[in-house]
């Protein structure tokens, strides 16, 4: 089949976009997913697609390819291009624009008045009637047309669009970045007026809009769904979704059929949602999900319901309130209390403590107490200072 | 419903080209420049041979369209799903858009699910009539490109007035705290929204370029265990970086930074304990060893 830089399945090029995004270090050779001749067409599409922002460098390798972006310096995620490359048909494009021109025309108009005009306009190369109709179909459930019977007849117009967008624009300009599925709202509007730039602003979540997109049905609907990974499938009953804003990832919160409890799951592994008619016997309530939400501190809910106890005591010393406005700030649970003029102790009990590491480590200069019920934390912490203290001991 | 070819680039090329069509405006150049605009790199070819060549049945030879109205898309259902969402956002206060023609729309989510689990707790408030009035009057400034006389509280506490040009308002997701970048005579700015007592629109004024910021750079490397170059490397994505292949699995790690986030950086880099390994600058790794030392004169062991 002849290239194309327009693609039919969205799936396929995440994975690639990922890695040029991502790592940026990786050269042809590495890329043994699929062929190479894959790879040299995946590429040139991205290229095509983004070439403002896809650069290369070269080493005794080889070329490596790679996007670089400062999401800091731009208005406007460039992945959302990636999103404006589905691949169509002559006659898909034909009908949109001519259907479309037919029904600005006139108030409302039956199958067979769009057939007589469109006959009229194209004579010998009128697409068959089904395929029209099968077009007018999409439409309707796209909301792009709304369907009216009259009689025995179907009339079609085009929907009314009510909405100010005028009155939206500077909202888009943010919400288009900041809100889930902004990717839409880049589909309303591409303008940006450059009044709004984003600081810790993780593009590469776009990658999962359709994935989101359909959990987001399935959360309202409450139904529950098949998560299919490349490792595996499982049943949940999608809840809530959880966004990092200092690590690029995000989960499904869900409840797990198959474990009979939460569990949380990347949506970037994710490679489909199926949307399935089953019906649940035992459903988690409200109540439980906030008892466990309370006791989660990033992403994980343990193995076990089992709580761990942690607290840790920082030095804080005159003019540092900072410090404690940092307690204050970054804890996700727990509690803070002042031990003595220069003392500040923060208490939790989560269901993995190890998730805490990162945040813990961060005080590393302050620490002067670190209790915890599961010793790995206590271990994994004595050890990395020991192995940092060795890593820049000959550094004066 | 989300990928689909009606929000495609080639869609987007065609309707601006028919518009101009209509107009008897098209040149074979504007063609060009549109499809450059809303298309990509290798679009020219197949949507001249589409239009031009007859295929779609949309655009003849002279440039003239069979089409007799100017192209419309009205907004799909998945659009104003997702504006509906919108109104469930905090942060939607301070935009007024006019949300009538959305009653009988049932939004794609609720703002409620979403839960940035890692967000830092002292965000703006939006709820906030001063904040709010502030946010609009810089709104305005920025797209009237007019001067603003601000007075805000300093890290001090003490109140101190600036006219400056705004550029640019910045958004931390993280923080989830607006900052307002602008420029005096003399200094680039950077002003927390939530310090601002009072900020008003100035008739009159010279516009003042924005200084370019200084940018720092760290380097590091990494050993890859328990997936921590992924983990890594997502981290820091949002930044202008380098990354090379050492060997197997040690990597090396160039990262860019705003001079004014060092300590920010420092502390990130510290998260990731003994698994990075700072070399360069020597300014930066002199700064990461005085907490290690001083945390060694707190405590080296602590008894599990």
């Amino acid at each position: 089949m002849a290239y194309s830089e327009l693609i039919k399945n969205f799936n396929g090029i995440r994975d690639y976009i990922r890695s040029f995004y991502v790592y940026g270090f990786n050269h042809r050779n590495d890329y043994t997913q699929k062929s190479a001749r894959s790879y040299d067409n995946e590429r040139r599409r991205v290229e095509s697609w983004l070439g403002d922002y896809m650069t290369f460098g070269q080493d005794n390798e080889g070329r490596r390819f790679y996007i670089s972006v400062d999401s800091r310096a731009i208005p406007e995620n460039p992945l959302y291009r990636a999103f404006r490359t589905k691949s169509f048909t002559d006659k898909d494009i034909m009908l949109h624009f001519h259907i479309l021109d037919i029904l600005t025309s006139v108030e409302s108009y039956s199958v067979n008045d769009i057939l007589d005009e469109l006959s009229e306009r194209f004579n010998e190369n009128l697409p068959e009637e089904s395929t029209i109709r099968k077009k007018l179909a999409e439409y309707v459930k796209i909301g792009l047309l709304t369907r009216e019977k009259n009689g025995k007849e179907n009339f079609y117009r085009l929907s009314e669009n009510k909405i100010n967008l005028e009155s939206w624009t500077s909202a888009l300009a943010f919400f288009s970045e900041i809100a889930p599925l902004g990717v839409i709202g880049s589909f309303i509007s591409s303008e940006r007026q450059g009044i709004f730039y984003f600081k810790h602003h993780y593009i590469l979540n776009t990658l999962e809009s359709e994935i989101l997109c359909d959990l987001f049905t399935a959360i309202n609907d409450k139904k529950v769904v098949k998560l299919i990974t490349k490792k595996l499938n499982v049943k949940v009953l999608p809840l809530k979704i959880y966004v990092g804003t200092q690590t690029g990832r995000q989960y499904l919160l869900a409840w797990s059929l198959e474990i009979t409890r939460f569990y949380f799951y990347r949506l970037d592994l994710i490679e489909d949602v199926e949307i399935i008619n089953e019906v649940l016997t035992e459903i988690p309530d409200e109540k439980d999900l906030s008892e466990f939400c309370a006791h989660v501190w990033g992403v994980s809910g343990g193995l076990n319901n089992e709580l761990t106890s942690i607290n840790f005591t920082v030095y804080v010393d005159e003019g540092e309130e900072h410090i404690i406005q940092r307690l204050k700030r970054e804890k996700r649970c727990g509690t803070i209390e002042k031990v003595d003029a220069n003392h500040w102790r923060f208490s939790a009990e989560v269901f993995d403590a190890l998730e805490m590491l990162p945040f813990l480590r961060t005080f590393i200069g302050r620490i002067t107490d670190l209790q915890c019920s599961d010793e790995r934390v206590i271990e994994r912490f004595n050890q990395d200072v020991q192995a940092l203290s060795e890593m820049y001991k000959d550094v004066v | 419903m989300l990928f689909n070819e009606i929000y495609s680039g080639y869609y987007l090329a065609t309707s601006s080209i028919l518009r101009e069509a209509l107009h008897g405006t098209l040149t074979k150049k504007k063609f060009a420049d549109i499809v450059n605009e809303y298309a990509f790199g290798e679009s020219f070819i197949t949507i001249l041979a589409g239009l031009q060549g007859g295929k779609w049945h949309l655009l003849n030879d002279d440039f003239t369209t069979e089409l007799e109205n100017e192209p419309v898309m009205p907004l799909t259902i998945l659009q104003k799903r997702w504006l509906k969402s919108l109104i469930s956002d905090p942060r939607i206060k301070l935009f007024e858009p006019d949300i009538s023609g959305l009653e009988d729309v049932e939004p794609l989510f609720d703002s409620k699910i979403i839960t940035y689990y890692d967000r830092y707790t002292d965000g703006d408030n939006y709820d906030d009539e001063k904040y709010i009035a502030s946010f609009r009057t810089i709104l305005r400034a920025l797209r009237e490109r007019k001067n603003l006389r601000i007075i805000f509280e300093t890290r001090l506490r003490e109140a101190r007035e600036i006219n400056i040009t705004p550029h640019y308002l910045e958004y931390s997701e993280k923080d989830d705290r607006f900052r307002l970048v602008g420029a005096d005579e003399k200094f680039r700015w950077i002003v927390n929204l939530s310090r601002i007592i009072r900020c008003e629109l100035e008739t009159s004024g010279q516009f003042h370029e924005l200084p370019e910021g200084i940018i720092d750079s760290v380097t590091f490397e990494l050993v890859d265990k328990w997936n921590a170059m992924e983990r890594v490397l997502l981290h820091f994505s949002h930044l202008q970086r380098e990354t090379k292949r050492i060997n197997e699995n040690k990597y090396r790690i160039t990262i860019y930074y705003d001079h004014y986030d060092e300590t920010e950086i420092l502390i990130r880099i510290l998260s990731f304990g003994s698994t990075l390994r700072v070399i360069e600058p020597e300014s930066f790794i002199s700064r990461l060893k005085a907490r290690i030392d001083k945390q060694r004169e707190f405590a080296t062991f602590f008894p599990g």
